[in-house]
């Protein structure tokens, strides 16, 4: 058996995996990541937006403060945060982004003087102090009451993660890259570790590790239609939630985005709307006022993704090879504002449609887009159930986001939590010692050798991966999308497990060898289902509506009976998660309200 | 639409004894908006599940997709089949491990640049969080924007004449990264520091001005202007460690 030992095992080596790295590193302790692809290929680049820091240098930033942005951050996640953590990341988040700046990243900094700004995609001006000359800007994102994200031009993601991983090689971060994690190694009690398969031989390898990080990103991909990264299909989550032991927080709480081209699902800016795009149906008519007729195209992300779905379901979508969708016109706004203003909505349509939107219409659908549930952790970071095991980032909920993240809160969050995770981290490698059951390191490996034998040999069945994983992709984006209601859910989740009946009968056509593409499938099927079953069953439970979550069903935001966070556990063998429940949050420095947008009526604590 | 596309893919598992290097014809029906992205993972799913190549982003943002079409390296998942002849010919990047059909390990090849060219801001100072940042101007934090757009998918690399003939050439992306940190004011490297990185025969002086770089990078970074002001800077910078010490202060 082939072993490698560190102190610090990083699953994962997007932004918050390698910031953990990072600081492990900087305090002497040796430090692996492993990752599917090279790290500067990870999901976290193709972030474009920027990262949300109370910096205040902008003029439109002016008078803000981690107070401000604490309450925009607990007002987006419909009160569903813990509020200790969305202290901790608002108070920490303007050092992280000085942190970024001084390693190399080259922010965008504030111009002095008088400045063309756009909103709604109306110019206007304001005037930069100055004195503020030279230090990071920052730009307008949804849902804040300040502008304060931080960017870098179109490529905020790219940049830090660049600036990221040029750190972590000079401070000596082990990268290994195309290897993906198939199991933790533990013993019920303390993880010691994973399993890993190299996806350039297929061989399998014990890493063994004091602690070790899941930091794999979203899980998106358990849908067809997901603006994520193809490799964000849950790898991390799925070794939590087969230990039986580690809860997943939160999994119903999915977020999605109106306009994903079609057939690739890449995302045009919401400004497409904003700056007077209409969305029409097959026969061409544009139907957003019939059912909105104050907002029509421009009522909120969560609402116009519903009454999309709603309006396909009726058979008014465009058919087409990929599934239905439906247009999105832009072609009145004439050619020098979609060439200047909407300039990567032209380039996305060109060069991944062969669209010209000056001429033609896009073709669109909702889209996955943001996965807030993850592995559950406490405030430092720390996995519930095993020590030694802890979380950061997407693939986390630790639990700043609730029931839906803010554009440009989730990217910080990777580079602050990585920073304050990766301190406790060091604390825990300072002050205790992990006992490495040999035991333990043999099941593991034992059983992941039985799992591929078993695979290439058909023998429990010959399902193909391809299709199982296509039955979940249809299941679930009709059950558990955007609408959501509770015969769609029963439906849903009752399919779902038939389904994973089908995840476990899966063998494989081909030989298996080297870096088979359809054993890394095979292997992940069933872990995949599992993660779509518990965003189904957590949905199906939560008899309200919050964030992201829309129970069709139950309208109100129920806080008598759900300010909580759903945990879902797996018992080996189970056809169901385990669901419990804990508080949403154990400090209340902002009462439960209303969030100002979104509508829908609440169900007060006390009510 | 309508039509019926050929592919013509290299094969060739280097884990299995039973491979050896060939190539392999599917055809696929034409689908509307089709692109490579979609084409190679219909062939994988329906047709040959042992297909392997390499996809992330599927966005032009990540640089994992890069692979020789037709004869030129390019990014697969921005390549559109309505703009491709009926018969599509596809091989792995060159100059990279082949890890089998068309996917390559960029990884290992990329951090071994990093490693040569010290890919990281070299400073005496230390980070204080509770300091404001350094100030920089923002029309200097967008030039070096423009050279950090890289994504290393490695089709500079791959179609390279220098790095097909030898093996320890820096490539126009090292070239192009160490340009980026000349630019940034936070990076402390004196210029006989960079020099003795890249004036070399393995750095600027190896490069014979093929300037396929250039044409084949998908971002359309400026990469033979980059090595242009580096060569000129590096003869400067050799001229004046030739020259005795009191005439250097010309320069």
């Amino acid at each position: 058996m082939k072993i490698i030992q560190t102190d610090l095992l990083c699953v994962g080596a997007g932004l918050a995996g390698e910031r953990v790295a990072i600081e492990a590193a900087d305090n002497g302790f040796s430090v692996i990541c492993l990752s599917i692809v090279p790290a500067r290929r990870s999901h976290s680049s193709a972030a474009q937006g920027g990262m949300q820091a109370a910096l205040g240098n902008s003029a439109m930033g002016e008078g803000d403060s981690p107070d401000v942005h604490f309450a925009d951050t607990v007002k987006g996640s419909d009160w569903g945060c813990d509020q200790e953590v969305a202290r901790l990341f608002v108070d920490a988040a303007p050092i992280a982004m000085r942190q970024m700046a001084f390693w190399g990243v080259p922010w965008n900094r504030v111009v002095p003087g008088e400045q063309t700004y756009y909103k709604g995609g109306k110019p206007f001006t304001a005037f930069e102090k100055p004195e503020n000359e030279g230090l990071i800007h920052s730009r307008n994102f949804g849902g804040t009451a300040k502008w304060r994200t931080c960017y870098t031009s179109d490529g905020t993601g790219h940049c830090v993660l660049y600036t990221l991983d040029n750190r972590a090689a000079q401070m000596g971060v082990s990268v290994i890259d195309k290897v993906e994690a198939i199991a933790l190694i533990h013993d019920g009690d303390t993880c010691m570790g994973v399993i890993a398969r190299c996806l350039k031989t297929g061989e399998l390898t014990a890493y063994l590790a004091k602690a070790t990080l899941i930091a794999t990103g979203g899980f998106g991909r358990i849908y067809r239609e997901s603006t994520n990264a193809v490799i964000c299909d849950g790898g991390g989550l799925i070794t939590a939630l087969d230990t039986g032991v580690v809860p997943l927080g939160n999994m119903e709480a999915v977020q999605f985005h109106p306009t994903g081209i079609v057939p690739t699902d890449i995302l045009v800016t919401e400004g497409c709307r904003g700056d007077g795009g209409t969305l029409l149906d097959k026969n061409e008519y544009r139907f957003m006022p019939d059912y909105e007729p104050e907002k029509a195209e421009l009522a909120s992300r969560d609402v116009v993704s519903r009454r999309m779905t709603e309006h396909m379901r009726k058979g008014l979508g465009v058919p087409s090879p990929y599934g239905d969708h439906l247009w999105l016109d832009i072609r009145h706004l004439g050619e020098h504002h979609i060439r200047t203003k909407l300039r990567e909505v032209d380039e996305i349509c060109q060069s991944f449609l062969g669209v010209d939107p000056v001429y033609q219409l896009i073709p669109v659908r909702p889209t996955q887009h943001y996965s807030m549930g993850g592995v559950r952790t406490n405030k430092d970071g720390a996995a519930y159930g095993l020590k030694g095991l802890f979380s950061a980032g997407e693939a986390s909920c630790w639990d700043m986001h609730g029931f839906n993240r803010l554009g440009g809160n989730s990217l910080a969050e990777t580079v602050v939590a990585g920073m304050i995770i990766g301190g406790k981290i060091v604390e825990f490698l300072k002050g205790s010692e992990t006992v490495i059951k040999t035991a333990s390191v043999r099941d593991a490996m034992d059983k992941q050798n039985a799992r591929i034998a078993d695979l290439i040999s058909c023998k429990n069945g010959s399902e193909n991966p391809y299709t199982v994983r296509n039955a979940m992709f249809d299941s679930i984006m009709k059950g558990a999308g955007i609408f959501r209601n509770g015969k769609d859910l029963e439906t849903c989740v009752a399919e779902l497990q038939e389904i994973l009946g089908r995840a476990r009968r899966v063998g494989l056509r081909s030989n298996g060898k080297g870096a088979n593409p359809e054993l890394t499938m095979a292997l992940k099927i069933e872990g995949m289902v599992k993660l779509a079953l518990c965003v189904a069953y957590g949905a199906l439970k939560r008899t309200e509506s919050r964030g992201a979550h829309t129970r069709e069903d139950f309208p109100e935001r129920n806080d008598r009976d759900w300010l909580t966070r759903t945990l879902a556990t797996w018992a080996e063998g189970a056809d169901l998660p385990t669901l419990n429940y804990e508080p949403a949050t154990h400090v209340f420095e902002m009462p439960p309200g209303d969030r100002g947008y979104g509508g829908g009526k609440i169900i007060p604590m006390n009510g | 639409m309508g039509r019926t596309l050929t592919f013509n893919i290299f094969r060739y598992n280097p884990s299995d004894p039973a491979s050896s290097p060939h190539m392999d014809k599917f055809t696929l029906d034409e689908t509307e908006r089709m692109t490579l992205f979609i084409a190679l993972n219909r062939i994988r799913e329906e047709i040959d599940p042992t297909l392997m190549f390499d996809f992330c982003c599927r966005a032009g943002i990540c640089g994992a997709c890069a692979m020789v079409i037709n004869g030129r390296p390019g990014l697969a998942c921005h390549t559109k089949t309505k703009e491709m002849p009926d018969e599509i010919t596809l091989m792995p990047l060159p100059v990279f491990k082949l890890v089998g059909d068309l996917s390559v390990d960029t990884g290992t090849w990329f951090r071994g640049m990093y490693q040569k060219v010290e890919s990281w801001v070299h400073t005496d100072k230390k980070f204080d969080p509770k300091a404001q940042e350094e100030r920089m101007d923002n029309a200097l934090a967008e030039q070096i924007y423009e050279l950090d757009r890289c994504i290393e998918c490695g089709c500079c690399v791959g179609a390279c004449g220098t790095a097909l003939m030898r093996e320890d050439f820096l490539g126009a992306v090292a070239l192009n990264r160490l340009a980026r940190f000349i630019l940034d004011p936070r990076d402390q490297r004196t210029e006989k520091d960079y020099f003795d990185i890249v004036g070399t025969d393995e750095g600027i002086f190896g490069c014979m001005g093929l300037l396929a770089c250039e044409d084949v990078c998908p971002k359309q970074i400026p990469l033979q202007e980059q090595l242009g002001k580096l060569r000129r800077k590096m003869a400067l910078a050799a001229v004046k460690n030739i020259l005795p010490k009191f005439l250097k202060k010309d320069f």
